[in-house]
């Protein structure tokens, strides 16, 4: 465990210099989604539903949705380049490993970081929610803790497949078919419900759908579509097999 | 004696349908600088993983520091220093924040790392770049770095695979002063390198590999007197003609190599095989003397140059 927590340093000190290259995609970028929907378009679909969607405002609606997914892609972002750097473009990895380092170290104290940098993006977005009056101000913060779960989830499944496939353009070619069409479509923006019947089943098995259901249920007190432990130990069983995953193809590359 | 610090037998490594390493046998006392000299491929780097515990030995045995690198990898790890081929610097963080960081990685505790980076920053000679970020660097400055990031856990060896490549000849000839004072104040060095004359100024003693195998040890003046004449003539012919006179240029010394481009003529003395090659009526378009190094050593032994 100390071994991790040296790795965790070395990113939180490596983050302290560029930090300003991620404020846009990991904070304004959701702030710009809850203007533009929830104020923008919500007053136009506000004004189609009386009786709101599942109950409340769609400003309210798509702000807990908005959480989970700015986790999930800070999970995702991290697992992904940060991870390929490390390996091949820059080696940091194998500068660690030459010392008492070793991999589950390495792995460790990656998770650990990713689950640093998403609690920092949710609480951050949870502050901006409890602005805007959607929810108070302790029920946004309660909500970062199923975003830590979604941002993990990600984290490790995103770790697994950026070190089994070692082309460059693996990377981009996930986030345009897998995180981006997550992002939209698994019930961030509008109920699931809403999908074609096999989609619908499609959008159910995303850790982000999950993630969405149980924020909106501590910020809001909306019902889940399934029990939240079910959910719970979904996020955490795509957080702890993706990690599991990651292990051997880590070696592999790493220490050949 | 006291006992070797590395002892290697039968070392073995593959990779999947490779043989890199081939069952080779050697071993590092003590205080001295070791050499690895080789073309790129010998099996340098992969001999080397295995002594720092970062590479699974294939068969054979290795004993590195009284401890087996395959069960006691994080302990060995902890009493190594390793300068790698690549600098795998921290770019963003500046030359001090790298140093701190990797010394972080070995459980230091904070005001010894802040000692030891003193004397780093003046051994590197980086005392001015201390605060600058690692991007910022000359290619020269980056390998300083890594060496004195090497140093900072005060190895009892230090392993530097190809220190010096890439680097122009001011830069190589800093760094191979910073080691020569490395060695005097008693580190082990194990140094891994293509270029015969980093092998000749910095090794003790050394190993030729080729294609996974030792095929020579000793010191750089043995090597070269047991191998090679101590005078080399080398001689060039216009396109064609070399080929033609090549039977008589063999008369003309004890050992004579043909190369596509010249030709060597090995001898106890340069002066009188120049006079022959005059009274023999040949006029090269371009003659010169010079001393033998381990370049005709590793040709002598493999019939080809280390750049091959």
């Amino acid at each position: 465990m100390p071994l991790a927590l040296r790795v965790f340093e070395s990113e939180a000190r490596v983050y302290r210099r560029v930090w300003r290259g991620s404020i846009f995609t990991s904070f304004l970028s959701p702030v710009l989604y809850l203007l533009a929907m929830g104020v923008g378009l919500g007053s136009l679909v506000d004004a189609n539903l009386p009786a709101g969607l599942e109950g409340v405002s769609y400003l309210a609606f798509i702000a807990p949705g908005l959480l989970a997914a700015a986790a999930m892609q800070t999970g995702a972002g991290e697992g992904a380049w940060k991870v390929r750097a490390g390996i091949k473009w820059l080696r940091t990895y194998h500068a660690k490993l030459a010392t008492p380092i070793g991999i589950p170290a390495l792995v460790n104290g990656h998770m650990l970081w990713i689950g640093a940098r998403v609690m920092m993006v949710s609480i951050a977005f949870a502050i901006v929610i409890a602005v805007f009056r959607v929810a108070p101000l302790w029920q946004s913060l309660a909500a970062t803790i199923p975003a830590l779960l979604v941002g993990l989830a990600m984290g490790g499944i995103t770790t697994a497949y950026t070190v089994r496939t070692n082309s460059d353009p693996a990377i981009p070619t996930y986030f345009r078919f897998v995180v981006i069409p997550m992002f939209l479509f698994s019930g961030a923006f509008f109920p699931i419900t809403q999908l074609p019947g096999f989609l619908q089943w499609v959008a159910f098995l995303t850790p982000l759908f999950h993630g969405v259901e149980l924020c909106r249920a501590v910020m809001l007190g909306t019902p889940t579509a399934v029990a939240p432990w079910i959910s719970v130990s979904y996020l955490l069983a795509f957080a702890v097999v993706g990690m599991a995953l990651a292990v051997r193809p880590f070696r592999n590359q790493l220490l050949p | 004696m006291p006992d070797p610090l590395i002892t290697a037998t039968g070392l073995t490594k593959h990779f999947d349908d490779t043989v890199a390493v081939d069952g080779i046998d050697f071993h590092v006392n003590q205080g001295e600088s070791f050499g690895f000299l080789g073309p790129n491929g010998a099996g340098k780097t992969s001999a080397m993983r295995m002594i720092g515990a970062t590479s699974p030995i294939t068969g054979g045995d290795l004993e590195v520091l009284g401890l087996n690198p395959e069960t006691d990898g994080p302990a060995l790890r902890a009493r190594l220093g390793v300068v790698p081929q690549e600098d795998n610097l921290d770019q963003e963080l500046t030359v001090r924040e790298n140093l701190a960081m990797y010394g972080r990685y070995f459980g230091l505790h904070r005001t010894v790392i802040d000692e030891r980076i003193e004397e780093l920053l003046d051994f590197a000679q980086l005392r001015e770049k201390a605060d600058s970020r690692v991007e910022a660097l000359s290619g020269g400055m980056k390998r300083r770095l890594t060496i004195a990031r090497g140093l900072i856990n005060e190895p009892e060896m230090l392993i530097l695979d190809e220190p010096t490549t890439g680097l122009d000849p001011q830069a190589r000839h800093v760094l191979w002063d910073r080691l020569y004072r490395l060695k005097q104040q008693g580190v082990t060095l194990l140094i891994t390198t293509h270029y015969m004359d980093e092998a000749e100024q910095l090794c003790d003693r050394l190993v030729i590999m080729d294609k996974g195998k030792i095929v020579a040890e000793g010191s750089p003046r043995s090597l070269i007197k047991d191998h090679s004449r101590p005078e080399v003539v080398e001689v060039r012919f216009p396109v064609g003609v070399l080929e033609e006179i090549a039977p008589r240029l063999e008369s003309l010394a004890p050992r004579v190599e043909i190369l596509a481009d010249r030709a060597l003529l090995y001898t106890d003395d340069a002066n009188a095989t120049i006079e022959k090659i005059h009274a023999e009526g040949l006029e090269p378009e371009a003659l010169l003397e010079r001393r033998s190094t381990l370049e005709d050593v590793f040709l002598r032994l493999t019939g080809r140059t280390l750049d091959d």
